[in-house]
């Protein structure tokens, strides 16, 4: 390891922090006294400059920074390059949707703190050693706390903001603990290295409080059953871009970080050498030690599905209903994460990792481009959601009434985004979900992937009828109020150009399908 | 050419979203024309597809790496089907004719659901027509829970959450059924070809069949269909009765009878007679049958009447597939042409005509109007579309049920004595509507009536007089020359039987 890699590495950190401190000293120290909306709109333009040069200096090449033993701390390229560059993208259309809001006075700190987060999130979708994952999800997580308290003039922030940081240390406490045992059984903090340590230590109960220990304080990120407290109420009292921030692009970088470990962990890592017969016995005690831990992500799928799903149906608040919903995502996505072919030593080693490689890296590239979807649709139902807020005072259900006719536009936009957040097709959503699906089916054939498949399908055909209680509303509904709701231009913008990307890209799902797999080819 | 019936719906959707507000003149011949079309192209399509088997329209790669093709194709039973949805959209609009409110929403939204119907029955890739297949729930939704009566959100909702629910287990049994042939492609020709194992076909079959026939309203599914129909706009209702349950009729022929033949082979053990999945859903649809007859004699809401006389006529439809023989299934796909014209009749008499000039629908008080008299263009078309349901000589109902029962008579004998309690049922609950409705000499005498309300009922509207003519001269050509429709089907039927979806 020389500091010019660790340089070249985290470029794109780098360019965000800067723009960070940036964004600081234009709005403190030259915009003091400027209006309020020129502070707002020069402080998201220059972090969103800020994320675009960030875009362009992601690495691609595979070989990230390197520590003694050759191996990866920070990866680099395939998924990581396009995780990196969702999370990037998507920050953007959240900085964007701030142009139009006023609920804090201290933008430069809001938005700075956003790069800043975002730039945690890079480095969590990165990593591949537990310190540096660590520190990633630290820096990510503080950001986030503090972005939900941002709004100071209404107590539910304040009150989501106080919840979601004691649950994090709580989680953040777990997740460390976890790595501490994993560390005392394998001797490193290198996710590769742990892998194959443990493959030849054999399982024990210690790997197994570890796993519990890691799963547990992961889950508190994707907000799964049962660490989700913390969600309906961050999602419901954050500012609206917050919100959206920490509904899209945590969640990717939680994901991403949750498949790494899935790949490292769950299945055999990269290229072993040695001996035909010692490579052998160290997969066959690969697969002995690491394979029923999958279990204990399936069982966390299964309660978020239903959990979210069912409480959703009783939810007034729309926010609260998007996050409820949220969970219920997460559980379709964790099946995605958590499945994987079973070795039960029957035929050759071998022939099963060959075999079973291409249905895994179908089931892998559908979660991409799952939560990537799902990162962008959420997006856009949050600035739907704050636009309807401002011009009602509240994100009630009841607050939607009449939009159509107030204004078609938007209703039009919420239409596409809920349709596709229930899976109709041809929206990005069905073919998020259907890809999902059949690549799970692939992985493994049998009952048990079936009926967790089936138990997804009929879940999503419940949450239909939550999304609808929202599109009733909005077109069905007689409106209370008829006076049209304004809309910032450039939020309109943003939200017409995720309505129509959600629409393009389930027209033509080979577009992303394509361009998720070109990571790979270079 | 008949791939163009999609485009044109969906174009015909967009542009009319896109219409100014306040152009409602526009808005109604806009989408009369964009139906005309369909229709035309539909009836060209006919013609040329004569004689030819399955011809492929449309083949283009959608998602190579899942083996997903935008794959249009036509055999005889699709054209057959695309036939009677051209007829039921121009019939649909031209009983739309006096909606006035967001008029060009409303046939956004109607032509949205005709291009997803018409894209059901030309989709020979499964992950396509399952696109389809649901892109034709949310128009539905919002058909009848903007523009409808009754209970209309509580009826939309229902109506939207059945066939969502049936359209999930359709997603699994597709799913497994592509994981299971190895997942290499979503055309329902290599499906077919797959050789899927028996055993999953034994469960795979149920599950699809269903799913489908939920929307086809088969007992004890069939809630949503009575409720929906009457809650819903009567263009609505004659879209869900005319088209939508063919959707599920249609998916149960192609998809589970195409893909899962084996799945209606003998378990090999029989329960009170039952001995495989055939026996249970010809049950299940001799109940349909007999049932939802019987409760239309009950009803006090004429459209309730024919509302659950959809739920008895698709019992025929259902228990046609399942006779498995080349004469039921052929009667089968006619009774889906013969009630989806016949249906759209009676909705648009009982809903349009009716309805809108007497503002009720119940029979005890329409009882009292005589309007037989009053309305006697009304009269004549319901005396003659009611003679059509029954099954009556010389109309498109008799040759479908008649095949329907022969083929049920080859299957199994005791199947045609339940279903010919159905029909006698039928022609109860007909002539009962028929004579309350029309015929009643219940006082006060007509004069009386005129005089006491001051006004005569609005006169009979060209649009009116034209879309009864389209879908009575539909029934009756194919009354009096069936050769025109069972020429396209038999040979598709054949296919099919013989070896999947050929």
């Amino acid at each position: 390891m020389n500091y010019s890699d660790l340089f070249r590495v985290t470029l794109p950190e780098t360019m965000l922090e800067l723009a960070a401190l940036l964004v600081l000293i234009v709005d403190l120290g030259f915009l003091r006294k400027a209006a309020l909306k020129t502070r707002v709109t020069v402080a998201a333009l220059l972090g969103v400059a800020g994320c675009g040069l960030a875009l362009v200096m992601v690495p691609h090449e595979r070989v990230g920074l390197l520590d003694a033993d050759d191996l990866n701390i920070i990866g680099t390229g395939g998924s990581v390059a396009f995780l990196q560059i969702s999370i990037l993208l998507l920050t953007v259309l959240t900085l964007l949707l701030l142009i139009d809001s006023q609920f804090t006075r201290h933008v430069g700190e809001y938005v700075s703190v956003v790069l800043m987060a975002a730039s945690g999130a890079l480095l969590v979708v990165a990593a591949q050693d537990l310190l540096v994952i660590f520190i990633g999800l630290e820096l990510m997580s503080l950001g986030l706390y503090i972005l939900t308290a941002f709004d100071k003039s209404s107590g539910k922030s304040a009150e989501a903001a106080l919840k979601y940081y004691l649950f994090g240390g709580m989680s953040a406490a777990f997740l460390l603990f976890g790595f501490s045992y994993i560390y005392g059984l394998s001797g490193s903090t290198n996710l590769y290295w742990i892998g194959g340590q443990i493959a030849f230590a054999g399982s024990s109960p210690l790997l197994y409080v570890a796993w519990i220990c890691i799963v547990a304080g992961l889950s508190f990120k994707i907000a799964a059953v049962p660490f989700y407290f913390w969600a309906p109420d961050a999602y419901e009292g954050a500012p609206a871009s917050a919100a959206a921030f920490i509904a899209s692009v945590s969640k990717v970088a939680s994901f991403g970080l949750l498949l790494t470990f899935s790949t490292f962990w769950l299945m055999p890592g990269g290229s072993i050498s040695g001996q035909r017969d010692v490579i052998e016995q160290l997969l066959k005690g690969f697969y002995h030690a690491w394979q029923p831990l999958a279990v204990v992500l399936l069982v966390i799928a299964v309660a978020s599905m239903i959990v979210g799903n069912l409480a959703a149906l009783a939810q007034v608040s729309v926010r609260r209903l998007l996050a409820y919903s949220a969970i219920a995502h997460t559980g379709y996505i964790l099946l995605g994460v958590a499945i994987k072919p079973i070795y039960t030593g029957q035929s050759s080693v071998f022939h099963f990792v060959l075999d079973s490689y291409l249905g895994t890296s179908r089931c892998f590239f559908s979660v991409l481009y799952y939560i990537v979807t799902y990162g962008l649709t959420t997006i856009g139902a949050f600035g739907v959601v704050s636009v309807v807020e401002r011009a009602t005072g509240s994100d009630r259900l009841d607050s939607f009434l009449g939009l159509h006719k107030r204004n078609p536009l938007l209703a039009a936009v919420l239409l596409v985004l809920f349709l596709s957040l229930a899976g109709i097709p041809p929206l990005v959503g069905f073919w998020a979900k259907f890809n999902l699906f059949a690549a799970v089916l692939g992985v493994s054939a049998g009952p048990v992937p079936f009926a967790l498949v089936a138990l997804a399908v009929a879940m999503s055909a419940v949450s239909l009828y939550y999304y609808l209680q929202v599109l009733k509303r909005a077109y069905v509904m007689p409106a209370a109020d008829e006076s049209p709701i304004k809309t910032h231009p450039v939020t309109m913008a943003v939200l017409l150009l995720i309505a129509s990307a959600v629409v393009v890209l389930g027209c033509f799902p080979s577009l992303l399908q394509g361009w998720i797999e070109s990571f790979y080819g270079r | 050419m008949l791939a163009y019936t999609i485009y044109l719906s969906f174009a015909g959707a967009l542009l009319l979203a896109l219409l100014p507000k306040g152009r409602p003149a526009l808005a109604r011949w806009s989408a009369l024309a964009v139906a005309v079309a369909g229709l035309a192209l539909g009836v060209q399509g006919f013609a040329a597809g004569m004689g030819q088997g399955r011809v492929t329209l449309v083949d283009l790669p959608w998602v190579p790496s899942m083996g997903i093709h935008f794959l249009l194709a036509a055999d005889g039973i699709s054209r057959v089907l695309v036939l009677l949805t051209g007829l039921a959209a121009v019939a649909g609009v031209l009983f739309s004719w006096n909606i006035e409110k967001q008029t060009k929403d409303f046939f956004a939204f109607f032509l949205a659901l005709i291009g997803g119907v018409y894209g059901v029955f030309l989709s020979f890739d499964f992950f396509l027509l399952f696109v389809f297949y649901e892109i034709a729930i949310v128009p539905k939704y919002f058909l009848i829970a903007i523009w409808g009566s009754t209970r209309r959100e509580y009826a939309a909702m229902k109506l939207a959450l059945y066939s969502f629910v049936g359209s999930a287990m359709v997603l699994i049994g597709l799913l497994a059924a592509y994981t299971t042939a190895g997942s290499h492609s979503t055309s329902l020709v290599a499906l077919a070809h797959a050789g899927l194992p028996a055993s999953f076909q034994i469960w795979c079959f149920p599950l699809v069949f269903t799913g489908f026939a939920i929307l086809a309203g088969m007992w004890p599914f069939h809630t949503w269909a009575p409720t929906g129909h009457v809650a819903a706009p009567t263009a609505a209702s004659m879209l869900l009765a005319g088209v939508v349950m063919k959707l599920g009729a249609y998916g149960c022929l192609r998809i589970a009878i195409g893909l899962f033949p084996r799945g209606l082979d003998p378990w090999g053990f029989s329960f009170i007679g039952i001995g495989s999945w055939r026996d249970v859903f010809a049950v299940l649809a001799i109940i349909g049958i007999v049932y939802g007859a019987l409760v239309a004699l009950a009803q006090t809401d004429f459209k309730f009447v024919i509302g659950y006389s959809s739920v008895s006529h698709m019992g025929f439809v259902l228990l046609g597939l399942v006779t498995l023989n080349q004469i039921g299934v052929t009667g089968a796909v006619m009774q889906m042409f013969s009630h989806g014209v016949i249906a759209g009749l009676l909705f648009a008499i009982v809903g349009r005509i009716v309805y809108e000039r007497t503002h009720t629908r119940q029979l005890a008080e329409l009882e009292t109007m005589h309007l037989s008299k009053r309305l006697p263009f009304a009269a004549g078309a319901f005396v003659l579309a009611g003679y059509a349901s029954m099954g009556g000589p010389g109309f498109s109902g008799f040759w479908a049920e008649v095949q329907v029962l022969m083929g049920a008579w080859m299957a199994r004998p005791w199947w045609v004595v339940a279903a010919g309690v159905g029909i006698v049922v039928g022609v109860a609950y007909t002539w009962r509507a028929m004579q309350k409705a029309f015929f009643s000499d219940a006082l006060p005498s007509a004069h009386v009536l005129e005089e006491e309300h001051g006004h005569k009922f609005a006169a009979i509207t060209w649009p009116e007089v034209t879309g009864v003519s389209l879908l009575m001269g539909a029934s009756l050509l194919v009354g009096v020359w069936p050769r025109v429709l069972l020429d396209a089907i038999e040979p598709a039927v054949k296919a099919l039987l013989a070896g999947g979806v050929q």
